[in-house]
């Protein structure tokens, strides 16, 4: 069960254009004598993949791998060329990041202050950080609360200010690693409004097999390898099919 | 700090982070160099103007900062009264009330990005000693940022250890919180560093904030 559907390259505006796939060979991942992750030879270059998987299956240090928080310990990856272990920097231009739990990356005390952050760090000029987190602060449904202290935001808020946070930066792909998990279900479906949206290319680690619906690819992830690659309706069965078992 | 910006349009809020300070500053030099009813009575009026009027904050929200302070003051203006006199007492009560207002109105007018800025400003003649002044004012806005996350997961572990059976008040519920509350703040950590190594903190093209004033 493979899928290679190629679809065209996506551009965040003004940012970085995927120009290629994300590649991994041969990679191996362990921390310490644990290993987590083995033999992963894959190519993505979907706009839209899934990887779903028990706790444990390793999935959440795939996701890491694909910016470069995880380094291979066997194999490289490599994001449109450039590799994660050589091109650190690069790559997570390219590459953006949502973590499961937004407090966690929320890192400065003000809504407007905290989207900003990033674009401090790209050396973006003072007027377009400026316009640049209007715009998206507007595309969220964060404008009201620019001001706002974040810790006072609701759950769902928090996530999309931590998605916001991260598409300011304009990245070519973004990676999240288990969006909704905390959510309810109206935030659960605006984030996967949100994801479905997006320019970028996207990976989403998910428990939320409702969120895969339209995607292009999704993995299927046990004991540190990828046990099927397909389409949402046949991985989902697949996945199904493996956790039946257990 | 947290939380405290009151966002509307005014002079106040519009003035330069670095000249709030400084005017707060020079308001305690003079306040300590010149100690009298007229001095102080002058001062509050002042600041209560300035906050009130030009800055068109709300009272209630000065009233908010200034009333965990007042019992302070009871008890000096008490203590003044027994070791010196009411007058003496009253000069000292009315010294802190206006520091403390004008305070609130600083923070109530000033983001705590600018505020931050300014810090960022002050540290950077340590640039020489090898000091990264984004890196300080990183560190102060993370407190800021971190101090009622970090209230709120203590919360959650006292509550757990309450609906089962644990104390949820006193210092014994201090006692079995601090562990498993330690373990979450060096996860909250170790996450939260992964986000700042995945939105460019350690990024060379990092440039400190622009209206550092």
């Amino acid at each position: 069960m493979r899928l290679r559907r190629r679809t065209t390259p996506a551009a965040a505006p003004d940012g970085p254009v995927t120009t290629g796939a994300v590649e991994l060979r041969g990679v191996a991942h362990a921390y310490g004598d644990r290993q987590v992750l083995r033999g992963l030879d894959l190519t993505l270059t979907e706009a839209k993949i899934g990887v779903i998987g028990a706790n444990g299956s390793g999935k959440s240090t795939f996701a890491r791998l694909l910016n470069g928080l995880a380094l291979p310990t066997a194999g490289e990856v490599l994001v449109d060329g450039l590799s994660t272990a050589t091109q650190l920097r690069a790559v997570r231009r390219r590459v953006g990041f949502v973590f499961q739990d937004p407090d966690a990356q929320i890192v400065h005390p003000t809504v407007a202050e905290d989207v900003e952050f990033g674009l401090q760090n790209l050396g973006v000029a003072a007027g377009e950080r400026a316009e640049r987190v209007t715009e998206v602060l507007g595309r969220y449904g964060l404008a009201g609360h620019r001001d706002h202290p974040a810790h006072l935001l609701s759950g769902g808020q928090k996530q999309l200010l931590a998605i916001a946070g991260v598409l300011v930066m304009r990245p070519a792909r973004v990676v999240f690693d288990e969006p909704t998990t905390l959510l309810d279900l109206a935030n659960k479906r605006r984030v996967a409004r949100v994801i479905a949206e997006l320019d970028q290319h996207v990976v989403v680690v998910t428990h939320d097999l409702e969120l895969l619906a339209g995607f292009d690819r999704v993995l299927v992830f046990d004991g540190g390898t990828v046990v099927a690659d397909a389409p949402p309706d046949d991985a989902v069965a697949a996945y199904l099919d493996l956790m039946s078992g257990r | 700090m947290i939380g405290l910006y009151h966002p509307v349009s005014s002079p106040v809020h519009r003035a330069r982070a670095g000249l709030k300070l400084a005017a707060l500053a020079a308001l305690s030099v003079l306040l300590f160099a010149v100690p009298t009813w007229p001095v102080g009575i002058g001062a509050l009026a002042g600041v209560l103007v300035t906050g009130l009027g030009a800055a068109r904050l709300p009272a209630r929200l000065l009233w908010r900062q200034v009333r965990p302070v007042l019992p302070v003051l009871v008890l000096l203006l008490a203590y003044y009264a027994l070791v010196s006199d009411v007058a003496t007492g009253g000069v000292v009560l009315l010294r802190l009330l206006s520091l403390v207002t004008a305070a609130a109105v600083v923070t109530a007018t000033t983001r705590v990005g600018e505020l931050v800025a300014v810090v960022e400003w002050l540290c950077a003649p340590l640039r020489v000693l090898g000091v990264r002044p984004e890196r300080v004012g990183l560190v102060i806005a993370m407190t800021l940022r971190f101090v009622p996350v970090i209230a709120e997961r203590a919360a959650r572990i006292r509550e757990a250890q309450a609906a089962r059976g644990g104390s949820a008040r006193g210092i014994r519920a201090w006692a079995t919180t601090t562990v498993p509350l330690l373990v979450q703040v060096l996860q909250l950590a170790h996450t939260l560093s992964e986000a700042l190594d995945a939105r460019g903190a350690d990024d060379p093209a990092r440039r400190p904030r622009a209206g550092a004033r």
